[in-house]
C-alpha cells in the first residue's frame, strides 16, 4: 500500500487513488488510427521506471502522473496535470 | 472422554484464585495469567493433539506461537476457533477447549493407523497414485480430505463483530521484549509518537523467562503512554507492506470469548515513519528417533513454563543443546527443584553447569520411547556409543532463528550468521531497523542429527521427517522451493516457524554446500494466521458493498414496490397492487403508460452539466453524434463510444443555454462516465475552457410518459411543455424544474429534474395529477417492457461492450465530421466486417422467448446470436424480443429458433427490425 | 527409462526406504543449439515442451527457466480449471483443454489430481440469473456441461453459503459445471516435466533469457545467463514477464503487468465442496485437499512486476467472501502470495507467430491461464512445429488487436484495469 504524495492533497494512502494508463498509452484523440491503436494497445512495461497517469479518485479527483518504479514501487515524482497545471 | 491424563499435577498448591475451564469436556483449572498449555501442563495434559498426516500423538513443545502441536478448537457456536494454539490462548472462566484430527478420541484414534503405512507414504507419495480417470480420483479425494484438514470449521454465523481503524506513527516499535522497551522508551522520551506492539498478554518477552532486576517492564510501559505512546497487547503485526505500511491484529477477546463490547478483534492500518523490528528468536528443535513424543519440549519453553508459570512440566529431565542458552534451563529446573538427569552438550566444550547436573559432550540424542504418551527414555549417542536415561521430559535447543518475517515482507536481505548458523536481517529498502536478540542469536554450531531419518520430524504438525526431505532431493525436488512443495514442508499453520532451518541444513548438507548457498525461502504476510472475520471487517456483513439510497426511496418504500438491485443502487421495479405479481404489475404499469400516463423515478441516470465556452468542444470529443449544432433549449439522443470504437454508453444532450449543456448517461454507466469525463478533459484536452459538474446526485429525476402526460405537466407548471426533445425550465410544486422533452418508452414524454432535497414535492404533485388522470407510478420492469418494444438499446442488454454503433443501428448518427474518441478504433476493419452481430427484433411465432436464449438455425447448431431482452406485445399479445444476430440487419423475415437448453426451453421466431411500436416517431408529436 | 508410477511401486518402495526412484527430470548442460526453444518452465512451456516431443515428434528441445520451474504463476494460482465462458473461441478452447485435464494424470503418469467438484458461479438477481443462463446457453449448443441451479439446489452442495433472502447479495441461483474443478498446481509443472524429460527434452533451470540474438527480421537464438543458445524457433511462454522478455526482441505487447493475491486459510475438514464464484462478487473460494479455504479476488490494478499485493485488496475479497459464506469468518488467513499476471488487452490469451521471423508468443493469460494449461501447450506446440496456428488458438492471434477482432469476454474494452 503506497503512500502518494498528491499534488494538491499531501501524502495519502493508496486506496484512496485509482490508476489510469501510462503516459505513452495516452490517445491524442487527432491521432491517426494507425498511431492511435498501437498507443491503445501496446506498453513498454520496463522492469523500472514508467510514468502513470493516476487520480486521486476518492480525495480531491485531481490527474497526475506518477513516476514510479514496477519493482520496488518507490515513486520518484508526481507531477499535477489537468486545467489547473496548464497555468 | 477425557484426555489421556499421564502424569502428576505439576505445579505447587498455593492460595491463588483458580479459574475452571474444560479441555475435552473434563474439568480444570489454571491460573490467571496462564496459557492454556501452561495450565495443561499443570495439570498433568500431556497429550493435546494429533498430528496432520500420521495421526501421531503429539504433546506442547513450545511456549509461543511457533507452536506445531498443540493445536486445539476453542469456543462454541459461531465463536468457535479450530486450530487455535494452546499456547497462544489464555485462560479465561468457562473456556471450552476441544482437541482435533482424532476419532473417535483423543487418546485413541483410529486414524492412527496412517502411522503404520507410513513406510509407503513418504514425501509426495500421493503423486505417484491413484491414476484412472479424473472421476476416481474424486472418490480417493473425499477420503483423503476428511480425514486431513484438523479442526471443524463453525457452521453459525459469527455473533461477534470486527473492528477495523487506522493509525499513524513516527515510531512503531514491534516486540516489547528488553530491546524493544528501551527503544520505544527513547523515542517517546525525545517526542516522537511511538506505538509498541507486543503479541503477549504482558510486556517483556524474553524478560518474562530470564527476568533482569534492572528491567521493569511494565513501569517502562507507564512510561511510554505516559509520554502519549500507544500500546497495545495481545497485538501482532502481521503484515509489513510498502511504504512503512503495516497491519497489526489486536485481540480484544480471546478466541472463543465473548468479547466485552462485541468486538472480538481489531485490525489496525498503521503507516509508520520509522519501524524499529525487536522481535527476538526462535528455538529451533532437534531432529533424532521420535522427537515428535509428547515430552519433548523446546529448552527455553521448558524454562519459560518453570519461571512465568511456575509450572514444571517434568520431574526427570534430560537437556539436549548445542548453545550456551540450555544451560540457562538446567539452572531454572534445579532451581525449581526438578532432576536434570543429563545435560547433552552437542559440542566439544561449554560453560559450567548448575550443581548436581551431569554434563555429557559431543552428546546428541537420538532417540526417545514412552508409555501411553508419556515420554520413559532418551537415548543418546555420546562419543562413539549410546546411552540410555530415565526421563519423562526432554528440553531440547538446536540453536535459534531470529524473526526476521517482517523484515523480510519488508523487501529486507538477510545476511548469514555463521557462528549461530543463523540468517539474520540485512540490508532494507524501507525506514526499518531490527535491533535486540533477532540481530545477534548465540552462536549454536551445527550439529549433525543422531537419530534415525525416517523419525526425526522437521515439520511437525505435517509430519515430515529427514527421511522426506532425503527423498525429495532423490527425486531431484532440489531447490527450497521444490523441497517445501513436495514435502509440504512449512505449509502448516505454524508456517514452518520451527522447522524452515533444520529442512534448508539438511538440504546444504545434502548438497555439499553451505547453508546459504542452499537457498532461502522467502516470508509473506502474515507472520502469524490472522482471522478472516477481522480482515473482512464490516464487510462481513454487506460484501463491503454499501446501498446507494435515490433521494425518493422512502417515498417509494411507503408504497411497498418490488425493489430491483441495480450497481449499488435499488431502484423500484413495479408497485404491485392487489397482490399482484411482478409479471401482472410491470404489464398494467406498461399499460397505463401506453394509455394514460404514468411516473417513475429515473434519478440514478448519470448527470453532467458541462458549461463554458468550450463546452460542445469536450461534448463532441465525448459524444460520437454532433452537439455543437444543437439549438438552445433543445436536445438529442446520443452515445459514447471507448476508445476501441465500441459503444460504451448512451444518453442525451441538452443545450441549456448558449454556454451550458447537460449531459445524461446511463445509471449502471454513470461512475464509469464520470471518470471517463473526467480523464478527457483533464488529461487530453486539458486547454478547453470549459467545467464539467457531476450532477447526478445533485438532482432527483422523475419521468413523466404517457398520451395525457402534456396536459398533466402543463396543468402543474401552468406553461406549455417543450415539444419532443426540447428543454424548458420551469416551476413544479413551488420548485424549480428543468423540463427534458424525452422519451423512452415510445410515448409523449418528459424527465423532470429537481434539486434532490425537494423531489419529493415535485413526485408527489406529480404523482396526484396523475392519478387523478387515471395513471400510476411505473417500476424499471414496466419501462422493460416499453423500452423492448419501442427497440430502444440499454446499456447492459443490448449496448453489450461489444457492439459498434452500426451493430446497433446508430451508424448514421455518428458525426461525419469525426474527431471524437473512439473514431479511430471504428475505422479497423473487423469492426465493419459482415458478419458481426447486429440488433433485430424477434418475433415469437410461437410461446414465450426466452431471454438470454441463443439463436440457431436447426437444433445441433453453434449459436448465431442472443436474445438481449424479451418482452411481450403490451397492448396487443405476443412476445417479442431484441436480439444480436450474426448479419443480422440482412436477415429480417428470416425464421429462427430460440433455444434455452439450460431451462429446457425453447421458441421459434421470425427476425424483424426492432422498432415493434410506433416506428415512424408519431406518438411523440402532440 | 524411469520407474512409472504406481501404487504397487510405492509399496515396493516401504521396504527399500523408497530408495528406487530416480529423479523426476534431469539437470542438463544446455547444449549450444535446439529445434525449439521454449523460454519459461511455467506450466504452457513445459506442457508445450511434451506435446512438441509426443505429438510432433520433435524431441531436441529445451526449456529455459530463469529460476526453477514451476515458481511462476503455475505454482500460484488457485487451480480453478474450467471451461464455462460466453464467447465460443474461449469456450471451445477451454473446452479442448478441459477433455486433455480429464485423463492428464494416466498421460503424464503423474497425479496431477484434477477433481471434477463441479464449479458453481453465484447469481444474485433476475439480471445475473439471464447473463448466467445465457453463458450457459452458449455452451451447451457447442456441446459443453452446464447446469442452471435452484438455490435449494445449491443448499445441497453449499449449505454454508448464506442463502437468506436479507444477505446483501441474496443468492437467486446459479449455473454450475459440473465437469469443472480444481487440480494440484505444482504436480502440473512437475509432471509436465517429468514426461517431457522422459521424451528427451533439456529442461534447464537456473537459465534467465537476457536477449535474442537476431539475424535481419529472424530470431536464431537466445542470450542467457548460461551462454548463447541457438534454435530454428523460439518461443515466449514467461506469462507475466512477456511484456519484458517480448521487449528484449523489440516488441511491444497489449499486456500490461499486475499482480494477482492469493490466499489460504489454516485447515479444516470439508466444508466447501465445490468452486464458489459469483456473477456479482469478486471473490472465489474453494477448499484444498488439506482442508485450507483458498480465495482469490481482483488483482490490484496497476502494474507492478513486484510480488507484493495490497493488503486491502484482499481485505476486500475476504469482505466479500465472509459476507457470501459467514462459517468463514472464523478460520484464519495462514498464507498470501501473489503473482505477476499477463493482463491482455482485451482479457483473452495470445498464441501465436509474431511480426519476427522464428519468434512465437504466448501470452496474456491474466488470471485465467491454469486451466488453459493442456490447451495452450497442445496449440502453442503445434503453433510451434508447424509456424502455423492451429484452428483453435488461430483467433487469439496478435493482430487482433490491430485490426479489432478482439475477444472481450469482460466486455470492458481496452484497459485490464477497468475490467
Ligand atoms: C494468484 C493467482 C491466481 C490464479 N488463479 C488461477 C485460477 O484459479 N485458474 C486459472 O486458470 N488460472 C489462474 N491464474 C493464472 C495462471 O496461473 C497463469 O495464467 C498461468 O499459470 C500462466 O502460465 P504459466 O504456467 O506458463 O506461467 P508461469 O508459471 O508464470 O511460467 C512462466 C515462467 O517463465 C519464467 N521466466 C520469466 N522470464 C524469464 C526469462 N527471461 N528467462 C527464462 N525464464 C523466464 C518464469 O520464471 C516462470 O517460471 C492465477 C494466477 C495467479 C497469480
Ligand atoms: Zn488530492
Amino acid at each position: 500500500m503506497y503512500q502518494i504524495a498528491c499534488p494538491h492533497c499531501g501524502p495519502r494512502a493508496q486506496t484512496e487513488f485509482t490508476y489510469e494508463r501510462t503516459t505513452d498509452s495516452v490517445v491524442d484523440p487527432a491521432a491517426d488510427a494507425h498511431t492511435a491503436m498501437h498507443a491503445l494497445y501496446t506498453r513498454a512495461n520496463p522492469m523500472g521506471l514508467d510514468d502513470e497517469v493516476w487520480r486521486h479518485t476518492y480525495g480531491c479527483r485531481a490527474w497526475m502522473v506518477l513516476t514510479r518504479h514496477r519493482v520496488t514501487h518507490e515513486i520518484t515524482a508526481v507531477k499535477a496535470i489537468g486545467p489547473e497545471a496548464l497555468a | 472422554m477425557s484426555a489421556d491424563k499421564t502424569r502428576g499435577p505439576t505445579r505447587a498448591k498455593t492460595g491463588e484464585e483458580t479459574i475452571a475451564f474444560t479441555f475435552d469436556g473434563t474439568t480444570y483449572h489454571a491460573r490467571p495469567g496462564d496459557t492454556l498449555a501452561a495450565a495443561l501442563l499443570a495439570n498433568g495434559v500431556g497429550l493435546v493433539g494429533r498430528s496432520f498426516k500420521y495421526h501421531r500423538p503429539r504433546g506442547i513443545m513450545t511456549a509461543g506461537i511457533e507452536e506445531p502441536n498443540a493445536l486445539v478448537t476453542v469456543g462454541k457456536g459461531g465463536r468457535a476457533e479450530p486450530n487455535t494454539r494452546a499456547t497462544d490462548l489464555f485462560v479465561y472462566p468457562g473456556m471450552m477447549v476441544q482437541s482435533q484430527n482424532r476419532w473417535p478420541s483423543l487418546a485413541f484414534d483410529v486414524a492412527a493407523i496412517f502411522g503404520l503405512a507410513a513406510p509407503a507414504l513418504g514425501a509426495g507419495f500421493y503423486y505417484k497414485t491413484f491414476f484412472g480417470p479424473a472421476k476416481h480420483w474424486l472418490r480417493y479425494e473425499a477420503f483423503i480430505r476428511r480425514a486431513a484438514g484438523l479442526g471443524n470449521a463453525p457452521t453459525e454465523p459469527d455473533p461477534d463483530n470486527f473492528s477495523q481503524t487506522a493509525g499513524f506513527c513516527d515510531v512503531l516499535v514491534v516486540g516489547s521484549g528488553p530491546a524493544g522497551l528501551k527503544a520505544a522508551l527513547e523515542a517517546a522520551e525525545a517526542g516522537s509518537r511511538v506505538m509498541l506492539v507486543e503479541q503477549d498478554a504482558v510486556p517483556g518477552g524474553s524478560l518474562l523467562r530470564d527476568p533482569d532486576p534492572a528491567i521493569d517492564p511494565a513501569a517502562m510501559v507507564e512510561r511510554i503512554k505516559a509520554l502519549g505512546g500507544k500500546v497495545l497487547l495481545r497485538t501482532t503485526a502481521s503484515g509489513y507492506w510498502d511504504h512503512n505500511f503495516l497491519t497489526l491484529s489486536q485481540r480484544l477477546a480471546e478466541p472463543g470469548a465473548v468479547p466485552p463490547h462485541g468486538f472480538a478483534q481489531r485490525l489496525w492500518h498503521v503507516r509508520a515513519g520509522r519501524v524499529v523490528l525487536a522481535t527476538g528468536l526462535i528455538e529451533r528443535p532437534v531432529p533424532f528417533a521420535n522427537n515428535d513424543h509428547p515430552g519433548v519440549m523446546l529448552s527455553q519453553a521448558v524454562r519459560s513454563y518453570v519461571r512465568r508459570w511456575g509450572v514444571l512440566p517434568g520431574q526427570r529431565v534430560v537437556i539436549a543443546t548445542n548453545n550456551d542458552d540450555a544451560y540457562l534451563t538446567a539452572q531454572a529446573l534445579v532451581e525449581a527443584g526438578a532432576e536434570v538427569v543429563a545435560l547433552l552438550d552437542a559440542r566439544a566444550s561449554g560453560p559450567a553447569a548448575p550443581a548436581g547436573v551431569t554434563v555429557y559432550h559431543d552428546a546428541r540424542p537420538s532417540s526417545v520411547t514412552g508409555r501411553k504418551h508419556a515420554l520413559r527414555n532418551v537415548t543418546a549417542v555420546i562419543g562413539g556409543s549410546e546411552q540410555s536415561f530415565d526421563a519423562d521430559l526432554i528440553a531440547v535447543s538446536g540453536g535459534f532463528v531470529p524473526v526476521s518475517h517482517l523484515h523480510m515482507q519488508a523487501g529486507g536481505k538477510l545476511t548469514w550468521n555463521e557462528e549461530a548458523q543463523a540468517f539474520v536481517p540485512g540490508e532494507t529498502p524501507q525506514v526499518c531497523e531490527t535491533i535486540g536478540s533477532a540481530l545477534h542469536p548465540p552462536a549454536a554450531p551445527a550439529a549433525a542429527p543422531a537419530g534415525k531419518a525416517k523419525t526425526s520430524f522437521v515439520d511437525f504438525q505435517n509430519d515430515v521427517s529427514l527421511a522426506d526431505i532425503d527423498l525429495a532431493w532423490q527425486e531431484g525436488y532440489r531447490s527450497v522451493e521444490h523441497l517445501k512443495r513436495y514435502t509440504t514442508l512449512g505449509m502448516a499453520t505454524d508456517q514452518g516457524k520451527t522447522s524452515n532451518m533444520t529442512a534448508l541444513s539438511r538440504l546444504a548438507e545434502k548438497q555439499g554446500v553451505t547453508v546459504p548457498q542452499a537457498g532461502l525461502t522467502t516470508f509473506r504476510p502474515p507472520y502469524t494466521p490472522v482471522t478472516m472475520g477481522l480482515l473482512a471487517g464490516a464487510g462481513a456483513r454487506n460484501a463491503g458493498a454499501h446501498v446507494r439510497r435515490i433521494p425518493l426511496h422512502d417515498l417509494h418504500e411507503a408504497q411497498e414496490p418490488i425493489w430491483q438491485p441495480l450497481g449499488y443502487w435499488f431502484r423500484p421495479r413495479a408497485y404491485p397492487v392487489d397482490g399482484e405479481g411482478l409479471v401482472a404489475a410491470a404489464l398494467r404499469e406498461a399499460q397505463t403508460v401506453r394509455t394514460v400516463a404514468g411516473l417513475s423515478d429515473v434519478s440514478t441516470l448519470g448527470k453532467f452539466e458541462v458549461s463554458g465556452p468550450d463546452a460542445a468542444a469536450l461534448l463532441e470529443l465525448v459524444c460520437a453524434t454532433t452537439v455543437g449544432k444543437l439549438a438552445v433549449g433543445r436536445g438529442r439522443y446520443t452515445f459514447m463510444l471507448r476508445e476501441d470504437g465500441f459503444v460504451f454508453d448512451d444518453g442525451t444532450v441538452w443545450r441549456l443555454a448558449e454556454n451550458r449543456y447537460l449531459l445524461t448517461s446511463s445509471t449502471g454507466g454513470a461512475d464509469r462516465m464520470a471518470h471517463h469525463i473526467s480523464y478527457v478533459r483533464n488529461s487530453l484536452r486539458p486547454d478547453l475552457k470549459c467545467s464539467v459538474v457531476n450532477v447526478q446526485e445533485h438532482y432527483a429525476g422523475i419521468a413523466l410518459a404517457g398520451p395525457g402526460s402534456r396536459r398533466i405537466l402543463a396543468a402543474l407548471t401552468g406553461a406549455e411543455p417543450p415539444r419532443h426533445m426540447g428543454y424548458a425550465p420551469g416551476v413544479l410544486a413551488g420548485t424549480p424544474v428543468h423540463v427534458l422533452a424525452a422519451s423512452y418508452s415510445g410515448e409523449r414524454a418528459f424527465e423532470i429534474h429537481v434539486e434532490a432535497t425537494h423531489a419529493a414535492e415535485v413526485w408527489r404533485a406529480i404523482e396526484a395529477a396523475t392519478r387523478a388522470a387515471g395513471g400510476a407510478p411505473y417500476g424499471l420492469e414496466a419501462m422493460e417492457l416499453l423500452r423492448i418494444e419501442k427497440g430502444h438499446v440499454v446499456v447492459g442488454g443490448e449496448v453489450d461492450g461489444r457492439s459498434t454503433p452500426h451493430d446497433l443501428g446508430l451508424g448514421g448518427m455518428l458525426n461525419k465530421a469525426g474527431g471524437f474518441i473512439g473514431a479511430a478504433g471504428l475505422t479497423r476493419p473487423a469492426l465493419s466486417a459482415p458478419s458481426r452481430n447486429n440488433l433485430v427484433g424477434l418475433v415469437s411465432l410461437e410461446g414465450p422467448i426466452p431471454e438470454g436464449g441463443m439463436l440457431i438455425q436447426r437444433a445441433g447448431q453453434s449459436p448465431q446470436g442472443h436474445v438481449t431482452a424479451a418482452a411481450r406485445r403490451i397492448l396487443e399479445g405476443g412476445a417479442i424480443a431484441l436480439a444480436l444476430l450474426e448479419g443480422g440487419h440482412k436477415r429480417h423475415g428470416e425464421e429462427l429458433i430460440v433455444t434455452s437448453p439450460t431451462r429446457g426451453e425453447k421458441a421459434r421466431v421470425r427476425v424483424t427490425s426492432p422498432h415493434f411500436y410506433d416506428p415512424a416517431g408519431e406518438r411523440y408529436r402532440d | 527409462m524411469k520407474t512409472p508410477y504406481s501404487a504397487f511401486s510405492l509399496l515396493r518402495g516401504a521396504f527399500n526406504g523408497q530408495k528406487h526412484w530416480e529423479p523426476a527430470w534431469r539437470d542438463p548442460e544446455p547444449r549450444s543449439s535446439y529445434d525449439v526453444i521454449i523460454i519459461g518452465g511455467g506450466g504452457h512451456g513445459l506442457a508445450a515442451a511434451y506435446y512438441l516431443a509426443k505429438v510432433h515428434g520433435i524431441r531436441n528441445v529445451a526449456v529455459l527457466e530463469k529460476s526453477w520451474i514451476g515458481g511462476g504463476n503455475v505454482g500460484r494460482n488457485t487451480t480453478l480449471v474450467r471451461s464455462n465462458y460466453r464467447l465460443p473461441q474461449l469456450h471451445n478452447f477451454f473446452e479442448f483443454g478441459l477433455k486433455l485435464w480429464h485423463n492428464l494424470s494416466d498421460d503424464l503418469n503423474y497425479n496431477v489430481m484434477f477433481s471434477p467438484r463441479g464449479a458453481m458461479f453465484l447469481g444474485h438477481n433476475d439480471g445475473d440469473m439471464i447473463k448466467l443462463a445465457e453463458r450457459g446457453d452458449a455452451m451447451r449448443c457447442d456441446g459443453i456441461d452446464a447446469e442452471l441451479l435452484s438455490p435449494k439446489q445449491i443448499a445441497k452442495i453449499e449449505p454454508l453459503l448464506d442463502l437468506s433472502r436479507s444477505a446483501r447479495f441474496p443468492i437467486d441461483g446459479a449455473l454450475i459445471q459440473w465437469r469443472a474443478g480444481t487440480a494440484r498446481h505444482d504436480a502440473v509443472a512437475w509432471g509436465y516435466a517429468r514426461a517431457a524429460d522422459a521424451l528427451g527434452v533439456d529442461i534447464i533451470q537456473k537459465c534467465e533469457v537476457t536477449g535474442f540474438v537476431r539475424d535481419g527480421n529472424r530470431i536464431t537464438g537466445v542470450e542467457t545467463t548460461r551462454g548463447r543458445i541457438l534454435a530454428a524457433r523460439t518461443g515466449i511462454c514467461v506469462a507475466g514477464h512477456s511484456g519484458h522478455v517480448a521487449g528484449l526482441a523489440g516488441l511491444r505487447l497489449p499486456i500490461e503487468a499486475q499482480t494477482l493475491q492469493a490466499l489460504v486459510t489454516e485447515g479444516v475438514k470439508p466444508m466447501v465442496q465445490s468452486v464458489i464464484m459469483s456473477q456479482s462478487l469478486h471473490c472465489y473460494i474453494s477448499q484444498s485437499d488439506k482442508g485450507g479455504i483458498v480465495m482469490g479476488g481482483d488483482p490490484d490494478n496497476w502494474p507492478s512486476y513486484a510480488r507484493r499485493g495490497q493488503p486491502t485488496i484482499k481485505e476486500g475479497a475476504i469482505a466479500q467472501a465472509v459476507s457470501m459464506m459467514p462459517a468463514l469468518s472464523r478460520l484464519r488467513m495462514l498464507r498470501t502470495w501473489s503473482g505477476v499476471t499477463d493482463m491482455s488487452f482485451d482479457g483473452a490469451p495470445i498464441i501465436g507467430t509474431t511480426p519476427i521471423d522464428g519468434l512465437y508468443l504466448n501470452a496474456g493469460w491474466c488470471y485465467g491461464g491454469f486451466k488453459a494449461t493442456p490447451a495452450s501447450g497442445w496449440t502453442y506446440a503445434h503453433t510451434l512445429a508447424t509456424g502455423k496456428p492451429h484452428e483453435l488458438n488461430a483467433p487469439f492471434s496478435l493482430e487482433r488487436f490491430m485490426t479489432g477482432a478482439t475477444i472481450d469476454e469482460t466486455a470492458v474494452g481496452p484497459m485490464p484495469n477497468h475490467r
